[in-house]
């Protein structure tokens, strides 16, 4: 099967600073997908070159067998690639409305927008709610369902989801996963960039663990204990590696 | 009828009289919005787009004798987008993770070289009294009298028209196109607006192009009014039309129209009614000439400080900016010690075999030149503090330079005070008025800090010059603003040769002052506050006082300046020396070449006075072949060329902020060093010679 995402030996980084070296890792379609490591070890930057915001300097980026390379963003977008990045994702000076439909117009046409919007609108009333006020007014948890409810209205192939549980209340991150889950019954595949394990583990099928801007260990959920990947978190804190 | 009735036949016609001028501050109020919210970029370009519009129309109309289609056709709907197009893929697209600061720069930088560009490829050369007419037939012969008690002429009626037309059409744009959406989004994030599918490259051209047409629809609009087609006349209304954008916030289209109105309207009452209340009140009768001139920076100046909304319309981060690499440190980078001493030898030298060669050699206008070289030089040190040091953007420098200038020849004037003693008090009262004038600006920050000086730099040139006390008034006009040369005891420094000594005199000694400043418990507290001010005032530093301190240093050493350039040209000559758009091009000139050093500031001197005759009259030919017929036949090249080439040079600032001159010497440096380097190892590691002697050393 041709994987929905494909980094082949991929190394990247920010001008003078390397942070990934010869990183490959593949994402089927359906599939989900948990990168673990502690703070600092690439994973952000992983989740970026998966989404065209960093062009590898080394290594190839292929998305649903079609080779991306140094390609915009914009044409992974269209490729069925989504990224909601770590932070703020959305448009702070547009309103929650114009959020929607800026995502809508690009993916539905004119004609769709209004159905989408409505769609949006009835999965996540408290956004209705408040659909004239400016995003960037809006709580953390609120922003963070506003650009779930733009994903979740236009499934994407792939979505890469960043550190979506940070800084927010345990309750929404619950909310966040479930909405997840069912992005995935419906066939989207996931690359799920967390620091906290246990819901990543608990939606995923395998696991890649990221440390010093390598690949340490891949594998399949069941193999990957969260003993191990705790024991990991030790190592970059200082520790003895695992045996 | 009723109209005049009800409110009184002068207030109707005030009012009337008003909304001409008013809609033509609307209509490029109008147009700084839409290039502002749809790029981010505080444009002050915008009035250099307007005035290449107009230039090729007037050329067009008159020159070349085209029809008022063809000629609108051409400089409004193609020249103005692809001068739209081209600004945006050769310089804004790079420029969009820069800061703000970074971007004003670039746009003042445009602001000197668009016009001057322009002239040249064309062969334009404004002519005083030739204005283009409007782009309807008998624009402005027509009159139209809709209410009786004022006769609107076509043009102005156009422009009125126009102006609502515009901000509706914007607004619709903005309210209801995906297009209007996009151009909103991309200004915040360009990277998060790709990541929804939109292509942000193409959105960000369309907003250049779209708002370079409205520039370029205002430009040709308005220029009817202008007695001669000059670009700092364009320079000019930008600000007042910024001060009308304020108004909205510079984000909102209906309110920018109000604004525009509004001042129209309140600049036509202060005229109709001011001259009528001073008969009765001669307390008004000194300022009725000045106050209508002076409302929109005013108005400017106050909205920037006492409205914090205004200010609060800065642009969100970007929440994807941590992709890009990291941009280079605002704190002031150190220099080695070998650089500094190499600087030094190097200047010592240099200044010592010029100095030698003008003494001996120079002609008297030569001489000249290079006397007002080192003292540009010394006037320039002032933006190595504010700018190079503080990391203000200050565009007032030539008010306060004036207000050095001034003080010596009222001083000497009225009062037959030494003019020594009178360029020092000069520098001395530059000092207090940029102290006090930074005391209600000290908060603002960025791009706010040199809309407010140039708010100042406005108000300065249309009151306080016409001021008796400031300027001498009417006597003035007609006599000029004559100072004499100073004498030190038995020393005449109305010699040429003696005088270059006290500038050099003067700017040595303002150079240490400034060195020690910087190296100082003053400039580490000005570089830390350019590094973080958050941290700094963790640690207890007061970014309030150290501002305060650095605008009054960079006051003392601009009035010191202007003072001595004002001795030694014998007159201030306000207008060629230190009107505000005169000023933007030493900006330009030192942070182009090198805003945090001393050499920066030299460099900029001589490139000011030193460039147009060595390099664009070819004197350097000359001296080459040691023959001035022998120059090449290229030569002379229009002396605009000096504000093309160094008004282009601030693009790099967002790269290289130390300036290219400081950047390329560091670079130099640093190679010659890693040559060395090369050269210590390779001779350490090379194996003996195979004749050379076997020591114990050389056995391993």
């Amino acid at each position: 099967m041709t994987p929905i995402l494909d980094l082949r030996s991929v190394s990247a980084g920010y001008g003078p600073f390397h942070a990934l070296f010869d990183v490959s890792l593949s994402v089927q379609p359906g599939e989900a997908v948990a990168l673990l490591g502690a703070n600092g070890v690439g994973k952000t930057t992983v989740a970026r070159v998966a989404t065209g915001l960093i062009a590898p300097s080394e290594g190839s980026v292929w998305v649903n067998g079609t080779e991306m390379t140094g390609a915009a963003t914009f044409r992974f977008a269209r490729a069925g690639v989504a990224h909601a990045p770590e932070g703020r994702s959305v448009f702070a000076t547009l309103s929650v409305e114009e959020n929607l439909r800026l995502s809508f117009r690009q993916s539905k046409g004119r004609r769709g927008v209004a159905p989408a919007l409505d769609q949006a609108f009835t999965q996540f009333p408290s956004l209705a709610r408040r659909r004239r006020m400016l995003a960037g007014d809006l709580s953390g948890g609120e922003q963070r369902m506003l650009s779930m409810a733009r994903v979740l209205v236009e499934a994407p192939r792939l979505l890469v989801a960043d550190e979506l549980s940070l800084g927010l209340a345990p309750i929404i991150v619950d909310e966040i996963y479930n909405d997840l889950a069912r992005l995935r019954s419906e066939g989207t595949a996931l690359l799920i960039v967390e620091q906290q394990i246990s819901h990543a583990l608990a939606l995923c099928d395998r696991v890649v663990l990221l440390e010093h801007g390598t690949v340490i260990w891949e594998g399949p959920t069941e193999d990957a204990e969260a003993r191990v990947v705790a024991k990991i978190f030790d190592h970059a804190a200082g520790e003895e590696p695992p045996a | 009828m009723v109209l005049a009735t009800a409110l009184g036949e002068d207030l109707s016609r005030a009012f009337l009289q008003g909304l001409p001028p008013g809609s033509v501050y609307a209509l490029i109020a109008i147009g700084f919005v839409l290039a502002y919210k749809t790029s981010g970029v505080f444009n002050l370009a915008f009035g250099a787009q307007a005035y290449v519009s107009a230039a090729l129309y007037f050329q067009a109309r008159l020159e070349w004798g085209w029809g008022i289609l063809p000629a609108l056709l051409v400089s409004v709907f193609i020249l103005a987008p692809v001068l739209g197009l081209i600004l945006e893929r050769l310089i804004f697209r790079h420029l969009r993770t820069s800061s703000s600061v970074a971007k004003l720069v670039v746009a003042i930088g445009l602001t000197v070289a668009i016009p001057s560009l322009f002239d040249v490829l064309v062969g334009f050369e404004p002519v005083a009294g030739q204005t283009p007419t409007g782009i309807i037939p008998g624009g402005a012969s027509v009159f139209y009298q809709p209410v009786g008690v004022y006769a609107f002429s076509r043009d102005e009626l156009m422009a009125m028209g126009v102006a609502v037309v515009v901000m509706l059409g914007l607004a619709a744009l903005f309210r209801f196109s995906g297009i209007g959406l996009q151009m909103r989004a991309v200004v915040e994030s360009p990277r998060m607006t790709e990541l929804n599918g939109i292509q942000a490259d193409r959105v960000s051209a369309f907003s250049w192009a779209l708002s370079s047409v409205f520039a370029g629809l205002a430009g040709v609009l308005i220029a009817p009014r202008f007695n001669t087609l000059a670009a700092p006349d364009f320079f000019n209304l930008v600000v007042v039309a910024i001060a009308a954008a304020a108004v909205g916030r510079l984000i909102s289209l209906p309110r920018a129209l109000a604004g525009g109105l509004g001042l129209g309207v309140f600049i036509a009452f202060a005229n109709t009614f001011l001259p009528e209340w001073a008969l009765s009140y001669p307390i008004l009768a000194p300022i009725q000439d000045n106050v209508a001139p002076a409302v929109p920076f005013l108005v400017l100046f106050a909205l920037l400080v006492l409205w914090p909304a205004v200010r609060a319309t800065k642009e969100q981060a970007d929440p994807l900016s941590g992709v890009d690499p990291p941009p280079p440190s605002l704190a002031s980078h150190e220099r080695s010690a070998g650089l500094t001493v190499a600087t030094r030898v190097f200047a010592v030298v240099f200044f010592l075999t010029v100095g030698l060669v003008v003494f001996t050699q120079a002609d008297v206008s030569w001489l000249f030149l290079v006397t007002q070289s080192v003292i540009l030089s010394t006037l320039f040190l002032s933006i190595t503090v504010i700018t190079g040091l503080a990391g203000q953007i200050s565009l007032c420098q030539g008010s306060f330079a004036a207000i050095g200038g001034f003080t010596v020849f009222q001083l000497s004037d009225r009062y037959g005070m030494s003019v020594l003693v009178a360029a020092l008090i000069g520098a001395a009262v530059a000092a207090a008025c940029a102290a006090l004038l930074s005391l209600p600006i000290r908060r603002l920050g960025g791009v706010w800090v040199a809309i407010a000086t140039l708010a100042f730099a406005f108000f300065f040139d249309a009151v306080m010059v016409k001021l008796p006390w400031v300027g001498g008034g009417g006597t003035s006009l007609l006599q000029g603003t004559r100072v004499p040369r100073p004498t030190i005891g038995p020393w005449d420094l109305g010699n040429d040769k003696a005088f270059l000594v006290l500038a050099l005199v003067v700017f040595v000694v303002a150079s240490l002052a400034v060195i020690q400043i910087r190296e100082g418990t003053t400039g580490r507290t000005l570089r830390a506050l350019r590094g973080s001010e958050l941290a700094s005032q963790s640690i207890g530093i007061s970014p309030a006082r150290s501002r305060v301190m650095a605008f009054a240093l960079s006051g003392f050493l601009a009035g010191l300046g202007g003072a001595m350039l004002t001795m030694h040209q014998e007159n201030v000559n306000y207008t060629l020396n230190f009107s505000p758009f005169a000023a933007l091009f030493w900006l330009v000139l030192v942070v182009s070449l090198g805003s945090r050093t001393v050499e920066g500031a030299a460099q900029a001197g001589a490139a000011y006075a030193l460039f147009e005759a060595i390099v664009l009259r070819g004197a350097v030919f000359g001296w080459i072949f040691r023959n001035t017929d022998r120059i090449p036949g290229i030569f002379p090249i229009s002396p605009k060329w000096r504000f093309i080439i160094f008004g282009l040079g601030t693009i790099q600032f967002a790269r290289h902020p130390e300036g290219l001159v400081e950047f390329n010497t560091r670079r130099a440096h640093r190679r010659a060093e890693a040559l060395m380097a090369r050269l210590g190892r390779s001779r350490a590691a090379s194996p003996p010679e195979p004749d050379a002697p076997v020591t114990e050393e050389s056995v391993p």
